[in-house]
């Protein structure tokens, strides 16, 4: 089941996909949300979900979590089918969240917050490599989870899933709210990750940040992928990729 | 012999000191409550039964099995935490998704039904449980006599408490189960067993109960209504020192079973009602409790 991931430079989806999501349908409740979501990530790749408002980005991450009660069609992860495990196996099997919510825990302080997950397979990111990434949580480390800043929360965010050895990090909005320094850290960041190895799903308004971090983006919009372009396609899709957001 | 506002020292420091073995009581009770409460989102309304059936099962291994008070109180709270996760498992948890007052007209409705199961088999009368005989006897403390078996319920009482607040506030297992309680999608999320966490922490609460209950056998008689006259004032304690918190509820279980104390000596027809008098108060003050967060 553990794959040796090897980085791939190159963009694009080469062989077989690492995560290969095939008519994803989702639900809240009675509301239909997502609508067949289709997309292929490799090994080793940065991929960005556009996309406008409610288009069903974060719903689709929580569909690859296991998160969503109620979904149906395809996730296969590392050549396996996940589309009806719960999400503990899921996490089990190399997939982690950071939600756009951050879901850090206020009755645990950033210690607690950052070691809460266990590993789950060799090959995560060591405390002092953590460290070394966001050195600011180095020094909070038994401060209430929840006071630290909002650039700090995101930080502990990331670094408590970079610990358990998961080869998919779903990054839902990292940037979201933070000061332009933060999310320049945030990106050197997601850049670093890339070449240790990680594969990364991220979600993104702040499509200048998506551009300098991802290899491919998918533009979702109303529950399905539409559209794909390539990053360093960007430049001719410019206007259209404008039209889809509607900036 | 100097006298206290009128009152004799004998008099004040032995409702003092049944005021403090009832706070251990209240204390250890309210704690389980406190815990299932967090993660099940449930009122677990058995919670006294569970304490009667923690007495009865000390009865029991004593006069069917011949293991003493001390093996009880190990063998006790296992077997009756064990009843409580088969409950989890078959009735409670297919109520998670429902509102709370499912899961308490479920806790509410076992708990009668075991109630009811005791009084038809053992009667009403009560059943004598003796004193392990290593705690006959009692201390004279110079302004108070102190009977040894009391000041062991005390002391144990505080061990307990401070064992599960220092399991919850300082371990590992106990981060699982703080975070689990704010947020258990996301620690479902991170790969760590939810469902089988919260069957744990109920079976640990329900064991804490039974816990008092085995303490609480050689003081009173063992009886089927036990758990249902005490639960009420537990309940009482709870709301007082606000449902969730662990510390609070320790510190409010012994605080409020030494104002009962006090209440007794110095306004005997009081004694009854102080705890939901201040309950009231709490309410109309601070609703979410003393130590309660505001959600
Ligand atoms: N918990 C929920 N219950 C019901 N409907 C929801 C819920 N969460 C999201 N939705 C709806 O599902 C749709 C997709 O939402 P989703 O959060 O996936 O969008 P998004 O692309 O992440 O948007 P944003 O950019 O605002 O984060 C929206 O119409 C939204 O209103
Ligand atoms: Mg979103």
């Amino acid at each position: 089941m553990i794959e040796a991931l090897a980085p791939e430079g190159s963009a694009g989806v080469t062989g077989k996909p690492l995560l290969k999501v095939a008519d994803l349908h989702g639900w809240y409740g009675e509301s239909h949300v997502l609508h067949g979501v289709d997309l292929e990530v490799a090994a080793g790749e940065v991929v960005t979900l556009l996309g406008r408002n409610g288009a069903g980005k974060t719903t689709t991450l929580k569909a690859v979590m296991g998160i969503l009660p109620k979904r149906r069609g395809s996730i296969v992860f590392d050549g396996r089918e996940t589309i009806s495990l719960p999400s503990r196996a899921i996490a089990r099997a190399g997939i982690a969240l950071c939600p756009e919510e951050r879901a850090i825990f206020s009755s645990l302080s950033v210690e607690e917050n950052l070691m809460l997950p266990p590993q789950v397979l060799p090959g995560g990111l060591s405390r002092e490599q953590i460290f070394e990434l966001f050195p600011n949580l180095a020094e909070r480390l038994s401060s209430q989870g929840t006071k630290l800043s909002g650039g700090e929360q995101q930080m502990l965010a990331i670094a408590r899933i970079l610990r358990t050895g998961a080869k998919l990090l779903l990054l839902d909005e990292p940037t979201e709210g933070l000061a332009p320094v933060i999310v320049q850290h945030i990106g050197r960041t997601i850049s670093r990750l890339k070449q240790e190895g990680f594969t990364i799903v991220l979600v993104e308004q702040n499509f200048r940040f998506a551009a300098s971090v991802a290899d491919r983006h998918y533009v979702v919009e109303q529950g399905r992928v539409v559209d794909m372009i390539h990053n360093d396609e960007l430049d001719e899709n410019i206007d259209k990729l404008h039209a889809y957001l509607g900036v | 012999m100097f006298e206290l506002l009128g009152i004799p020292p004998q008099a004040l420091f032995g409702q003092l000191l049944l005021g403090l073995i009832n706070g251990s009581f209240y204390a250890i009770l309210s704690l389980g409550l406190a815990i299932i409460f967090g993660l099940l989102n449930i009122i677990n309304f058995t919670h006294g039964a569970q304490y009667m059936m923690g007495a009865f099962a000390a009865w029991m291994l004593l006069n069917y099995l011949g293991i003493p008070y001390w093996g009880a109180l190990i063998v006790a709270p296992i077997v009756v935490g064990a009843v409580g996760i088969v409950l989890e498992r078959l009735l409670i948890s297919r109520l998670y998704h429902l509102d709370h007052l499912y899961g308490l007209l479920l806790t509410f409705g076992l708990a009668l039904i075991a109630t009811g199961v005791f009084r038809n088999f053992y009667g009403i009368s009560g059943l004598p449980y003796g004193m392990p005989s290593q705690l006959s006897g009692g201390q004279n403390l110079g302004f108070m006599f102190m009977p040894n078996y009391r000041g062991w319920v005390i002391v144990a009482s505080l061990v307990v408490c401070f064992a599960t607040w220092f399991i919850i506030e300082r371990t590992r297992l106990g981060a699982y189960l703080r975070a689990a309680t704010e947020n258990p999608t996301m620690v479902g999320a991170f790969g760590i067993n939810v469902p089988r966490l919260i069957t744990l922490t109920y079976g640990f609460g329900v064991g804490l109960a039974a816990f008092a209950g085995v303490l609480a056998a050689p003081i009173y008689n063992v009886n089927p209504n036990m758990g249902a006259d005490l639960i009420i004032v537990v309940f009482a304690v709870v709301v007082i020192g606000g449902m969730g918190s662990i510390l609070g509820s320790i510190v409010t279980g012994f605080g409020l079973g030494l104002i009962e104390g006090l209440t007794r000596v110095f306004y005997p027809e009081g004694s009854a009602v102080v705890i939901f008098v201040i309950m009231a108060i709490v309410l109309l003050v601070k609703p979410a409790g003393l130590f309660g967060r505001t959600v």
